[in-house]
């Protein structure tokens, strides 16, 4: 269980987050969504107890991170951005030292079975220093796994993941988010609908939305947008044909020759628009829905323009 | 407890991987050897001439000259390179108190000097077989004890400096600047002032150690090297803390 409200963290003068309030729930995974610097890692190292934040208060399992940080801490299981490890201990003998930190009993057998979990048993005595990327990315979720925390903190878990990996990581999360609290960080949209079952969009340190995922994005597609193209140019008559056509809300020409328009969901005009532009005697080469990137829905929740950079 | 036990054991078997801690060990054993075969050479002749016992503590008093220069490259690294590598982030999210973990550390360092102490002891033990009436032990255990001392201050003291930095050579040059200063400098003034001297000798490193090398163990002495160890390991602690808070 995870309780934060006015959480407010200063770097000097900048201020890295604002006045946060959230929670999560035992047995619920929430997704903590936002760009570069928006303040996602900041928050999960107040919540981990690596520091205190500059005010507000912070509740994890069940005791204050800054009151009783030890406590948290034992509590929590976390996986730091940078996936920190000592490069030059085997696999084992780090997870070991982890394990012994925090006092598990039978921490060889544990160890193993972390290991297994994350798919690298096999590798247990090689130098971490040795291993890829990838895996040491799981030598890190493995370490968070160890003492079967009851909060799990995982900033950005499956990058640096190939997609057999992210897939079978991301199973692991779910299956462990279904007794336990989950709040992981992602830039990737696809990813937080995947997993999880809420998810909180922050933004220059302050959360824009918090929502399922489910409703979040009906709430966002306010409108739906479109793609086509044409064999040859896509000329002024083409854009002022589709513009005719009820229920389109807006057109625009790409760079690339794309025509991109918008029209309000739930009344899909794409049937009639493939019909115009064929009557019309263009032809026809695409045409798809474009969902929106994770910019366009900051774009949307912020007001910020960032198209004029 | 338990934790400044795992993490001073993790710290101690680093040690017999790296390098630059052989050449630490090397560079002491070395020394401290082919000065304990000179000694043994001249106290060998002397006691044939009915000389006076030979006396084995110059080699402890060798051993932590050295240690002066070389223990900042044992405790160089100690915290700020887990600070470099971002691994601090690891330990400071585990269950282990600020203090736990600079107390392990020192742990660690301070088992590895400890142990190439015990490798030196073999030197007055022989000295001991080779001439009758043998030596005074007496005076060789406060030596020792004058020897974990004032090892446990240096290193306490080195594992305090390199908590605060980042770099590990900025927190060797620091280290050593210290100890250089508190051995040779600080009691420099006690030679030009009339009153008050004394106060500048309290401080010395090198002169409560010779006094224990010469076999009288004071209160006082002890006092100053325990003190040295505290303040070490609460500089390290404090500068863990202020880490968290930046
Ligand atoms: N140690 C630090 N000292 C000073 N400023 C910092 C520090 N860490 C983060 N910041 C600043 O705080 C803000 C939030 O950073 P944070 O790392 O929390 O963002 P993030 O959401 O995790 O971004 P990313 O998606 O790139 O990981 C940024 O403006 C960043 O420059
Ligand atoms: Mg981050």
């Amino acid at each position: 269980m995870i309780k934060v409200s006015g959480l407010t963290k200063d770097y000097g003068a900048r201020r890295a987050i604002n006045n946060l309030k959230f929670d999560a729930q035992q047995g619920e995974i929430v997704g903590f969504l936002g760009p570069n610097g928006a303040g996602k890692t900041t928050t999960m190292r107040i919540l981990t107890g690596y520091m205190p934040p500059t005010d507000g208060e912070a509740i994890v399992a069940g005791y204050d991170v800054v009151e009783e940080s030890l406590e948290v801490r034992k509590r929590v299981g976390y996986l730091p951005e940078t996936v920190p490890l000592y490069t030059d201990m085997t696999a084992f003998d780090y997870l070991k030292f982890m394990g012994e930190l925090r006092h598990i009993p039978n921490v060889d057998d544990r160890v193993e079975e972390v290991l297994d979990m994350v798919g690298l048993i096999d590798r247990a005595d090689g130098y971490i220093g040795n291993l890829s990327k990838g895996m040491r990315q799981r030598i890190g979720l493995a370490q968070a796994l160890l003492h079967r925390p009851e909060v799990l903190i995982l900033d950005e878990p499956t990058i640096g993941l190939d997609p057999g990996q992210v897939v079978e990581v991301r199973e692991l999360i779910r299956e462990i988010g279904k007794e336990r609290t989950v709040l992981l960080s992602t830039h990737l949209l696809n990813e937080a609908q995947n997993i999880c079952d809420r998810v909180l969009i922050i933004n220059k340190g302050k959360i824009v939305a918090e929502d399922t995922t489910e409703n979040l994005q009906a709430r966002l597609i306010g409108a739906e947008r479109a793609v086509l193209r044409v064999r040859g140019e896509s000329d002024d008559d083409l854009v002022k044909t589709i513009r005719a056509i009820k229920g389109v809300q807006a057109v625009e020409t790409k760079d690339d020759g794309m025509v991109e328009f918008e029209f309000a969901s739930g009344k899909d005009v794409r049937p009639e628009v493939a019909k115009q532009v064929i009557k019309s005697g263009y032809d026809l080469l695409e045409l798809r829905p474009i969902g929106m990137s994770l910019e366009e829905i900051f774009l949307e929740l912020t007001g910020s323009d960032s198209k004029n950079k | 407890m338990r934790t400044i036990w795992t993490i001073a054991k993790r710290e101690y078997d680093n040690y017999f991987n790296s390098p630059l801690a052989y050449v630490v060990a090397f560079s002491i054993v070395l020394p401290v050897g082919i000065y304990f075969s000179l000694i043994m050479y001249v106290s060998a002749q002397q006691s044939m001439m009915g000389g006076p016992p030979p006396d084995s503590t110059p080699i402890n008093w060798l051993f932590v000259f050295l240690m002066i220069f070389l223990s900042p490259a044992l405790t160089m690294r100690l915290l700020s390179d887990e600070a470099r590598m971002g691994t601090l982030e690891l330990l400071l999210t585990a269950p282990v108190r600020d203090f736990e973990l600079v107390a392990g550390k020192f742990l660690g360092a301070f088992l590895f000097v400890l142990t190439i102490a015990l490798f030196t002891l073999i030197f007055p033990i022989i000295i001991n077989n080779f001439v009758t009436p043998g030596i005074d032990w007496k005076v060789i255990i406060a030596s020792y004890i004058g020897l974990v001392l004032v090892c446990g201050a240096l290193l306490a003291l080195g594992t305090g400096i390199s908590a605060i930095f980042t770099n590990q050579f900025a927190a060797f040059f620091v280290t050593f600047g210290l100890f250089f200063f508190l051995w040779f400098m600080v009691n420099l003034p006690a030679n030009y002032l009339q009153q008050g001297g004394d106060v500048y000798n309290y401080l010395s490193l090198s002169q409560h150690f010779s006094s224990m090398n010469r076999g009288t163990i004071a209160l006082g002495d002890i006092v100053y090297y325990i003190s040295l160890i505290a303040l070490g390991l609460f500089a390290g602690t404090t500068a863990i803390e202020i880490r968290r808070w930046r």
